[in-house]
């Protein structure tokens, strides 16, 4: 083991900041991250022991005890839940014998849930030993579970289950008209670099990832910053629940978002660059590495990038399963090998970002449009899209609609013109953003995708009138309370108080008081959390309570109070010890004179 | 000429470079809080330092303090919503205040009688946690945990030790030491190491120093935190916080 | 003169030291007898409540006797008060939280050092055990609390006085204790 060990540190030139790889690397090895492991790679890294467990139990991809030499995970989004993932996974748990969220005793196989995997066109979806598996059902789960039986190895089994279609539906700007490997650069560096920021500047491009923090900006503020040693981050930690943009333009656009990063990259100042790809994106990483081989061949890597004296090269980190390091500065300290937690801010990235350095953080969409308008100039961009809003945007289509997929709009369509496109009738509402964006019901569908109306960083989920809103809640509130990286008070307790109180509600023990405790918690959470994370993790709450208040009451039993859990089943253990079946063996959930 | 902003209506003077905490302790405002202490770098993870800055709310120990700053602390909003958070932390964890020594000592029970905090309003979580109990001296009670990380830091910062960290994530973080058998005994920590002082409940307490003081007779049971706070940290005195009481310190501090 | 406050106290699983506390108003308990009267409460014979202005419940709810006790009690009582440590958090009891049910009642009754006779009792007299102990307002709805382990007399006569009086019950520092 120490001689693997050191083998893959040296791999990544012993540096701790390569933590995720590193342990990625010892993960597959050994299916877990043994103790020893720890050891040795502390001693080796020169870190502490802490620092490796704090990030191994950190996490969702890494173990300290071993998987099954099959490890699947099945996505327990809504969509995929809504396309009969619970069902599945029920089969999928008997028929191989094993019980969700364990390992089998042979240790073969293990099963559990995981948060959305990007595949919510083409569910249900999971993940085995890491890798995509699509279009799930219960022919397929009994063909996987004989593969697994038999020990059948992975590159043998059937390729067309691994199979990611990119389902492009409608290309717009961006897409209907890709630009060729080094224009941008050659655009860019031609124009002259600050007449480059100039144009980036007047295509009013804004950040892509939801928050939209205009990108010129940003550039510049890192630009003017005194340290010179700069970074360029591409955040392609895509997990936020119903988008799946970002795979697709790393499928088939890869080189572009690579050219927007070298270009912020020359305009920044910064020699090196990161691709943060969620760890659910495993299956590109071959692909994107040959693809930055490749450029590198084509001199559009490496050094002096086109005769232009410029020297830029950029690296991919693998995420390992945490939707927190979506927030930039979490990003920022999982690629420095720690848990991804968010720093306090200030300072900002563009300040002290990657090792303390000034470091520009942009969504792939941003850096793919960012190369287009390097070469296209700022007005072609900026004629297009509404006054706050210029450009298009990626919609990542999903849920209860005839054809889920990429849609490009140009900023200001409505939400009934992108509901026709995708063939949504009998719409209840759609989920924009993510379950960190905004709910809207059928009432609303004139609204419009763009920073001053529906922001949004892809998602859109589109959800009939079949749909019961409190399960999407449910299910929206289970994934924050999951994924809150336990920082600060008020997310890691309020969203598992969250949880709760939502939970109580939808099954039916909520009382009197119920929807004000609910609301109660939710302000909490919102107002006092650290990051972006808890403070948009009651949103789901807040903005079906908000158009539904009714449906919220009608769940309320008039009583004035009934507990959360059940009762009677408190009793159960010692009722069976006892072996009683008597009448006062069993309690009723509320007492009998409450109303 | 100095620079300040203001703390409820009050002029608050500072200089660049300190947070809005650092300024309120030296001019005798307290701010509660749980997770700062003045001597480690602040981590603005507990949150019951928030205020409202120009309308916005920010944690007052990790935000910088700039001139002109219109800053609210001592609303009824505000400490009602930081009563909310300190009740999310008795129902995290196990805090049986009844049998633990550092009863009355305890600055997560002192922020709680300062905020009037009368229950728990909130379900419990009843989470089992682990005791650590191998080392000679000293002990963890993982059940008191409030994960302000004080330890992880003193030790790091004050004692050129590093004896623990923080795992895990969400509602399963836990507090780990630097010891292949994970256990306390397997560390360099000793009794008088700042990373035994500093913590704030009784998660990590002195072996046989217990009940040396009565309960009833220790440092919160007869002074607020405000005033404990601001004597430790040094401030101008005020009249609410005679200049004769500043002799106590915060965290660990055991009554002689 | 107006008709007499009706007051209801009860211990569940608690240990009677929120009533010890209470008693220790000492004179005061003749003034307040001007304006209460007892219903059910270890210090009457009264086994059933009636309708009740105040009702004091210490202890926390770890059986289904409990359960029975608290819910007469919520129905019965204007206000409905949680009194003391266990009430409020479940307090010592509760730390049998952290070892299941059927370890505890195995330990006690089958495999425990010096058990005769093992066998889980099973009578339909005998209350069941909950898994957990849990605190009053995870119950019931709670409309005060009084904390401590015990509340000083001084925190009943103060929390009392004021609720007779019509005032809003306040408690102040010196009088929030937690142990």
């Amino acid at each position: 083991m120490q001689d693997f060990i050191e083998s893959v540190v040296a791999q990544h030139g012993g540096q701790s900041t390569r933590l995720m790889m590193i342990l990625r690397a010892i993960q597959d090895q050994y299916r877990h991250i043994p103790d020893a492991a720890i050891g040795t790679l502390a001693a080796v890294l020169g870190i502490s022991r802490s620092q490796i467990i704090g990030v191994v139990e950190f996490y969702h991809f890494f173990h300290r005890t071993p998987r099954g030499q099959y490890d699947v995970l099945i996505s327990d989004s809504i969509t995929d839940r809504m396309r009969g993932k619970q069902e599945l996974l029920a089969y999928l748990s008997e028929k191989l014998g094993v019980a969700v969220g364990s390992v089998r005793a042979d240790g073969v196989v293990s099963l559990d849930n995981t948060s959305c995997t990007g595949l919510c066109d083409q569910g249900p979806a999971g993940l085995v030993n890491g890798l995509p598996l699509t279009y799930l059902d219960l022919a397929r789960v009994d063909a996987l579970c004989e593969r697994i039986n038999a020990r059948t190895p992975l590159h043998e089994w059937p390729p067309e289950w691994f199979a990611v279609s990119d389902n492009v539906l409608k290309p717009g700007l961006l897409l209907a008209s890709p630009i060729s490997a080094g224009s941008a650069i050659q655009s860019g560096f031609g124009r002259g670099l600050s007449e480059t920021l100039a144009e980036i500047d007047q295509s009013g491009l804004r950040g892509r990832g939801g928050a939209g923090f205009k990108t010129a900006t940003k550039w510049r503020f890192c630009r003017e910053e005194p340290e010179t040693e700069r970074f360029v981050v591409c955040n392609a930690d895509e997990g936020e629940p119903g988008t799946f943009k970002d795979r697709v333009l790393l499928n088939s656009h890869a080189d572009q978002v690579f050219e927007g990063m070298t270009v912020a990259a020359a305009i920044i100042g910064a020699q090196r660059g990161f691709l943060y790809l969620r760890g659910e994106y495993l299956f590109l990483q071959q692909k994107l590495l040959a693809i930055l081989a490749n450029r590198r061949q084509s001199n559009l890597l490496g050094a002096n990038i086109l005769g232009f004296g410029f020297d830029f090269d950029i690296e991919i980190c693998l995420g390992a399963g945490a939707y927190i390091c979506g927030e930039e500065s979490a990003l920022i300290e999982s690629l420095e090998g720690r848990m991804g937690i968010p720093r306090n801010r200030p300072p900002y990235p563009v300040s002290s970002g990657y090792l303390g350095k000034p470091t520009v953080v942009n969504n792939v969409e941003t850096f793919m449009a960012a190369a287009a308008i390097a070469v296209k100039g700022g007005d072609w961009f900026a004629a297009h899209g509404t006054e706050k809003s210029k450009g298009s945007k990626l919609l990542s289509i999903c849920g209860d609609c005839a054809r889920p997929g990429i849609y490009e709009y140009p900023f200001g369509t409505t939400v009934r013109a992108i509901l026709a496109d995708c063939g949504a009738d009998d719409v209840l509402g759609v989920q924009i953003g993510g379950p960190s964006g905004t709910f809207i019901s059928n009432q609303e569908l004139n609204r419009t995708v763009a920073f001053e109306d529906l922001a949004t960083g892809g998602s859109f989920i589109v959800f009939n009138n079949q749909r019961d809103i409190f399960k999407i809640v449910q299910n929206f509130s289970h994934f924050f309370a999951h994924e809150s990286c336990g920082f600060c008070t008020p997310c890691r307790v309020g969203t598992a108080l969250l949880k709760k109180q939502v939970d109580k509600i939808v099954d039916g023990h909520g009382s009197a008081g119920d929807v004000v405790a609910l609301e109660e918690i939710c302000s909490v959470v919102k107002n006092y959390s650290h990051c972006g994370l808890g403070q948009t993790a009651a949103n789901p709450v807040l903005s079906t309570l908000q158009r539904y208040p009714e449906r919220y009451q009608d769940k309320l039993k008039k009583i004035s109070y009934e507990p959360g859990f059940d009762l009677d089943g408190a009793l159960e253990t010692a009722r069976r010890m006892a072996q009683r079946s008597d009448a006062a063996a069993y309690l009723a959930q509320v007492g009998e004179d409450h109303d | 000429m100095t620079k300040t902003f203001t703390i409820d209506g009050q002029a608050i003077p500072f200089v660049d470079g300190q947070t809005i905490m650092d300024a309120a302790l030296m001019a005798g405002v307290y701010i509660p809080h749980l997770c700062h202490h003045p001597e480690f770098t602040p981590h603005g993870s507990c949150k019951l330092c928030s205020v409202k800055v120009n309308g916005r709310i920010c944690s007052a120990c990790t935000f910088p303090a700039s001139e002109g700053q219109d800053v609210v602390n001592n609303s009824t909003e505000l400490n009602g919503d930081r009563k909310r958070i300190t009740q999310m932390l008795f129902v995290e964890g196990n805090h049986f205040c009844p049998s633990c020594e550092k009863t009355g000592n305890c600055q997560l029970q002192a922020v709680a009688y300062y905020l009037n905090m009368l229950d728990n309003h909130f379900p419990f979580f009843f989470q089992t946690r682990q005791l650590d109990a191998s080392h000679p001296d000293v002990w963890i009670d993982h059940n008191r945990c409030i994960f302000c990380t004080l330890c992880v830091r003193a030790s790091q910062q004050h004692d050129g030790k590093d004896v623990f960290g923080i795992a895990g994530r969400g509602m399963n973080k836990h507090l780990i030491v630097n010891a292949e058998s994970g256990q306390l005994k397997d560390t360099d920590l000793q009794p008088d190491d700042k990373a035994v002082q500093v913590c704030p409940t009784g998660a990590i307490l002195i072996k046989r120093t217990g009940y040396q003081v009565p309960i009833g007779q220790r440092l919160y049971d007869h002074r607020q935190i405000d005033q404990v706070s601001l004597a430790a940290s040094g401030s101008r005195p005020s009249a609410a916080f005679p200049p004769s009481l500043a002799v106590a310190t915060e965290g660990g501090h055991h009554e002689p | 003169m107006s008709r007499k406050i009706r007051v209801a106290t009860t211990s569940l699983a608690g240990c009677f030291g929120c009533h010890m506390s209470f008693l220790d108003i000492d004179e005061r308990l003749i003034e307040l007898a001007q304006v209460v009267a007892f219903d059910r409460s270890p210090l009457t014979d009264i086994e059933q409540c009636g309708p009740c202005d105040i009702g004091l419940i210490e202890g926390g709810v770890c059986n289904s006797e409990n359960v029975h006790t608290l819910r007469e009690f919520r129905k019965n009582c204007k206000i409905l008060v949680a009194v003391g440590a266990c009430a409020i958090n479940g307090g010592l009891p509760a730390l049998r939280n952290f070892i299941p049910l059927e370890e505890c009642l195995a330990e006690a009754y089958l495999h425990g050092i010096g058990v005769e006779n093992p066998q889980i009792p099973s009578d339909v007299e005998l209350p069941l055990l909950l898994d957990k102990v849990y605190p009053l307002h995870e119950i019931v709805k709670c409309d005060y609390f009084l904390p401590g382990c015990p509340p000083s007399a001084d925190v009943f006569w103060k929390f009392l006085t004021d609720l007779i009086a019509g005032r809003e019950p306040q408690l102040p520092y010196a009088l929030v204790h937690y142990d």
